[in-house]
């Protein structure tokens, strides 16, 4: 497991999750499962509550350290990093950026601090450190002009631009969602994490959410060219089959079914954990 | 609530009251000449007592019965519109009170007759000193607590490694007060970067904990040590400060500040000059808080503040992030101890014991946790209060945890509780709501 | 500066605690010495145990640490004192018939100040902030201490030994090792009290809401449990205790003053802390490492590190913290993402 293996011929990959467990005490929460995710492409993780997704994700993005089992991320520019063995800050240095199932943003600062906070690590070498800004160096007024442009070019992206100075606690909670996502793109992410977007939308927020997240993956929502890769937990199946290239389904803990949107919807290992799970599985899977 | 009910009520808070101070109030324990102890009886004390809180409890249900309020409030206070308003103003003209203070202190002659008096002596100038003193603290402490958003009940130890270094530098080495202030700083952040490395993965409330053992620790060490710090005994003699060299001495030879300046010696000079210290150390800590909130460091502690599994997630690392702010509290804390030493000429463990650790935590949190302008007027409310008090010996402690826990039934956020945001696109700071504002993992 | 504590005032610890053996001489590698100290060991840790439960059993409840237990602590350390010199000058008392009324009254007027603390300084402030309790606790802990010392004055405060003597347990050919009826009955009164706690918190509806609250406070309230009610008996609970450790203290040294609560409730947090803040088997085992830990160094520790006990005890404050946050006996905490 120490040496990564090169990616399966043919296809671009950004993430590969590799025999992933993760227990919890005497809870297997999951059980060996493996995927991988393309780059520039939205792949979802879907399956009934409790089949282990949020804890994959946590895994992914640092706040679990699993069980066994590898998480290998291949930058643009061809760098791979062990995600697992990485401290919780470094996987966002490395290019993971996540949102939270119930946001987390910083309810007492304004959006636009909200977005500067996230370009702390390139900020920061600019003011030298912290403690050479102090002094007077010179490096940071630019470094925060340019920082503040990208902040204002990612409110302008998800609507938030005339609520800039608004404190994000104060925020409807659509636009909260949305300011998330704002903030985790201004670390420059290769790979977006997005834990239940939708939740909690409304039809016409889920309209835009779907078009936000295509935008972004194509590398047209804010000011730049380079499109991102997405990974989301969704339970909204309207927007899974919308927007999703790659379907990966877990249930109790291990990998179901792992295709196309078509593929999966219409696999009945996928379709009996669904139902197996009552009146929930019968709304998502509807829908 | 009716009359009748009231009056039950504030019967039984009287009731409670009776025997909560029968014991410990009517029965006093004294020593008799035989060296044996015997009761005395006081039960007078406990009549006014037990009357105080039957009426106290039956104005409180009248007061409340009249604007059915609750009892915590955060929301802004009646004086914050007005202060904030007032803000521009408010804050030069305070800085300008302290400035042009000490000059009062001297009699002006501005020829053709007119003579502006002394107005204030040398016991307004020490006042003075000691309010700027713990506006300090309560700056440096706030860095820690109010913008980082981490409990530490132990800011006494940086300042008593401060007056520590200071002292052992300046009588072992005789080093000057001027090469000594720095590396008080230095090695203060040093203690707080040692101190804080294990304890900053800690919950908000266990690391309050383990700050007020190391701060207990340090005072324990110094007390104990006699060898190194003198023991219970502390140290004398420290250097007073020059004025960049020269002394302040009434002899008025060449080489002293009255001499250099050909100017009448006076006492008040040397107070004048601790003063201006001070000011100037204490506006240093403003200036630095300041410009650092503005920068991605201060954000950092704010964010850190507000969501600490947020930060992590934006890539920030939250070790290095609190130690920071722990080094920079602690910093500033060993200026001010280095020069309450110099100040005091003499220091012992007794002057750095957990109680003021609580009161420059209570100034900061008085002041409205992150308010630079809430922290210095809660410091000049706290320690001219303290000065009020004074007559009153052990009472005024008494007073001091009475009042900390009345602003906190009251206002538990201070007098300020809005934050002012550190950066617009619009170019109008709109204060936002302590409401949305957290307070850290404590 | 304004505000001076004589911290280091009363501390005749040191020359009490000699005075304390009823065994054993200078020799300080003796087996018999050993045994004493184990004793005495036994009998401080079961004090700081008994404070201990105090803290833990509010923050399992509320998940605030009550700042103001050790003053509790020290309050029922002079209520007891005013109680016995009322009971043994006033009327003329005397025995274990006095010993037990002094710990009643002591219990009774303890919890009632427990109940007003908590009424006073926390309950306006449930739901607020985190920091606002535990402020609003350093506060009321100053502000207890030092209306005991307004009221009581400052001076340390000696008693006549209430008990003496004590049983024969061991013979090391020429040196004796007794237990003094003053251990004895600090071992049994804890264990008395320990055990009632155990029932009341295991058989009874009051333990039964006290056991759901400290699971999820929320929860409880929906359920249609007084959790009001529930955390102001919990406080009383965690003060009658207090009270009966103050007593035991006061039977222990011999000596108070109204500072001892501080150093006592770091001790006791210790404990808690040590045996895993929740848990009430910890509370006690942590204090018994406390006061085991703490008469071992006085006893062995070179004579002039003797005076750093009260570091060893932060000390383990901190490195259980930092190595072992769940403590012993404690439950681990599962970070929500």
């Amino acid at each position: 497991m120490a040496t990564p293996l090169p990616p399966p011929r043919g296809r671009n990959l950004i993430l590969e999750v590799r025999d992933l467990t993760m227990r919890f005490g005497g809870l297997l929460a999951v059980n060996q499962v493996s995927f991988t995710a393309d780059r520039g492409r939205i792949t979802a993780l879907i399956g009934p509550n409790g089949a282990g997704k949020t804890t994959v994700f946590n895994c992914i993005t640092g706040f679990y350290r699993p069980t066994s089992g590898t998480i290998l991320l291949r930058r643009d520019d061809g760098e791979v990093t062990e995600l697992q063995r990485q401290p919780g800050h470094r996987i966002a240095r490395a290019g993971v950026a996540r949102t939270f199932q119930n946001t987390r943003l910083f309810p007492g600062m304004t959006a636009l601090e909200n977005l500067l906070v996230a370009q702390h690590v390139p900020l920061m070498a600019a003011t030298g450190f912290g403690l050479g800004a102090v002094l007077g160096l010179s490096r940071y007024p630019r470094a925060e002009r340019i920082a503040i442009e990208k902040a204002r070019a990612w409110l302008e992206a998800t609507r938030l631009l005339d609520r800039a100075d608004d404190p994000a606690g104060a925020l409807p909670y659509g636009a909260q969602r949305r300011l998330e996502i704002a903030r985790a793109m201004c670390t420059e992410p290769a790979l977006l994490c997005l834990d239940e977007p939708a939740a909690g939308l409304n039809p016409r927020e889920s309209e835009e959410l779907s078009a936000l997240l295509l935008a972004i993956r194509d590398g047209h929502a804010a000011e730049r060219g380079r499109g991102c890769s997405i990974l989301l937990i969704e339970h909204d199946m309207g927007v899974v089959m919308r927007i999703s290239d790659r379907v990966v389904v877990l249930d109790h803990g291990r990998k179901i079914a792992d295709g196309s949107p078509e593929e999966v919807r219409a696999d009945p290992r996928v379709i009996a954990a669904y139902l197996g799970e009552g009146d929930e599985g019968e709304e998502n899977g509807g829908a | 609530m009716n009359p009748a009910t009231a009056l039950k009520d504030a019967a039984v808070t009287g009731l409670v009251a009776l025997a909560l101070f029968t014991p410990l109030v009517g029965l006093r324990t004294d020593v008799s000449p035989t060296g044996g102890l015997y009761l005395r009886q006081r039960w007078s004390d406990v009549a006014i007592l037990v009357g105080l809180a039957f009426a106290g409890r039956l104005a409180l249900l009248a007061w409340r019965g009249r604007r059915s309020l609750p009892t915590a409030s955060t929301a802004p206070g009646w004086w914050e519109a007005p202060l904030r308003r007032l803000g521009a103003v408010f804050a030069p003209l305070l800085l300008a009170f302290a400035v042009l203070m000490p000059l009062s202190a001297f009699s002006w002659n501005l020829g053709g007759g007119f003579v502006i008096p002394a107005l204030t002596g040398r016991y307004e100038l020490d006042l003075g000193i000691l309010v700027l003193t713990y506006v300090m603290l309560g700056w440096g402490l706030n860095i820690v607590v109010g913008l980082a958003g981490l409990l530490d009940l132990g800011y006494v130890a940086f300042y008593a490694v401060g007056a520590y270094s200071y002292a052992l530098l300046a009588t072992t080495f005789g080093w000057s007060f001027w090469a000594c202030l720095p590396l008080a700083g230095i090695l203060a952040a040093f203690w707080g970067i040692l101190l804080g490395f294990p304890v900053l993965r800690l919950r908000g409330d266990y690391l309050a904990i383990v700050t007020l053992a190391f701060g207990e620790i340090i005072r324990i060490v110094l007390v104990n040590w006699v060898s190194f710090t003198g023991g219970p005994n502390g140290i004398s003699g420290i250097p007073r400060p020059t004025f960049f060299g020269l002394p302040f001495s009434m002899s008025g030879e060449p080489g002293t500040f009255a001499g250099f300046f050909g100017i009448e010696p006076d006492p008040s000079h040397r107070i004048v000059f601790l003063y201006y210290l001070i000011l100037g150390l204490a506006l240093l800590t403003n200036w630095v808080t300041v410009r650092l909130r503005r920068q991605p460091l201060g954000r950092a502690w704010e964010a850190l503040r507000e969501d600490e599994i947020a930060c992590r997630a934006l890539g920030i690392n939250i070790t290095t992030t609190k130690l920071t702010a722990f080094a920079i509290g602690a910093m500033f804390g060993g200026f001010a101890g280095a020069f309450f030493a110099t100040r005091q000429a003499f220091i012992s463990p007794e002057s750095f014991t957990f109680i003021e650790s609580a009161i420059v935590l209570a100034i900061v949190v008085l002041g409205g946790m992150g308010s630079q302008i809430g922290v210095a007027v809660a410091a000049l409310v706290m320690i001219g209060g303290f000065e009020l008090f004074r007559d009153l010996q052990e009472w005024r402690m008494l007073v001091f945890g009475a009042a900390m826990v009345a602003i906190m039934v009251l206002r538990p956020r201070g007098l300020v509780a809005s934050r002012t945001p550190t950066v617009t696109l619009s170019g109008r700071k709109r204060a936002i709501s302590g409401e949305l504002v957290g307070q850290g993992h404590g | 500066m304004p505000c001076r504590i004589p911290f280091a005032r009363g501390r005749g610890w040191l020359s009490v605690l000699a005075g304390c053996f009823t065994a054993g001489g200078n020799a300080r590698v003796s087996a018999s010495y050993a045994l004493q100290q184990l004793i005495n060991g036994i009998s401080l840790g079961m004090i700081y145990g008994l404070i201990a439960v105090g803290y833990t059993m509010v923050y399992g409840i509320i998940g605030m640490i009550n700042f103001a237990h050790g003053d509790i602590f020290m309050i029922g350390a002079f209520v007891s004192l005013i109680a016995l010199l009322l009971l043994g000058a006033g009327m003329g008392l005397e025995g274990p018939a006095a010993l037990l009324l002094v710990l009643a009254i002591s219990m009774a007027i303890t919890a009632l100040y427990g109940w007003t603390v908590e009424r006073v300084a926390y309950r306006p402030l449930r739901g607020s902030f985190r920091l606002a309790p535990l402020i609003s606790a350093i506060g009321m802990s100053i502000l207890l201490q030092n209306y005991v010392q307004v009221s009581q004055g400052a001076r340390v405060k000696p008693i006549e030994p209430v008990l003496s003597g004590g049983i024969e347990i061991a013979r090391f050919g020429e040196e004796i090792v007794s237990i003094s009826w003053i251990r004895i009955t600090i071992v049994l009164t804890t264990l008395c009290a320990l055990a009632g706690l155990t029932w009341l918190v295991t058989r009874t509806p009051l333990g039964r809401s006290m056991r759901a609250c400290a699971q999820d406070l929320k929860m409880a309230a929906l359920l249609g449990i007084d959790t009001d009610r529930t955390i102001s008996l919990t406080f009383v609970i965690g003060a009658a205790l207090a009270a009966v450790a103050g007593s035991m203290y006061l039977l222990f040294y011999g000596v108070i003053d109204f500072f001892i609560g501080f150093v006592a409730g770091v001790k006791a947090f210790t404990a808690a802390v040590l045996g895993g803040i929740g848990s009430l088997p910890g509370a006690v085992l942590g204090g018994l490492l406390i006061g085991l830990i703490e008469t071992a160094w006085q006893a062995y520790a070179p004579q002039h590190l003797t005076p750093y006990k009260d570091v060893a005890a932060f000390s383990i404050l901190a490195l259980t913290l930092i190595f072992l946050p769940t403590g012993l006996l404690g439950r681990a905490e599962v970070e929500k993402v």
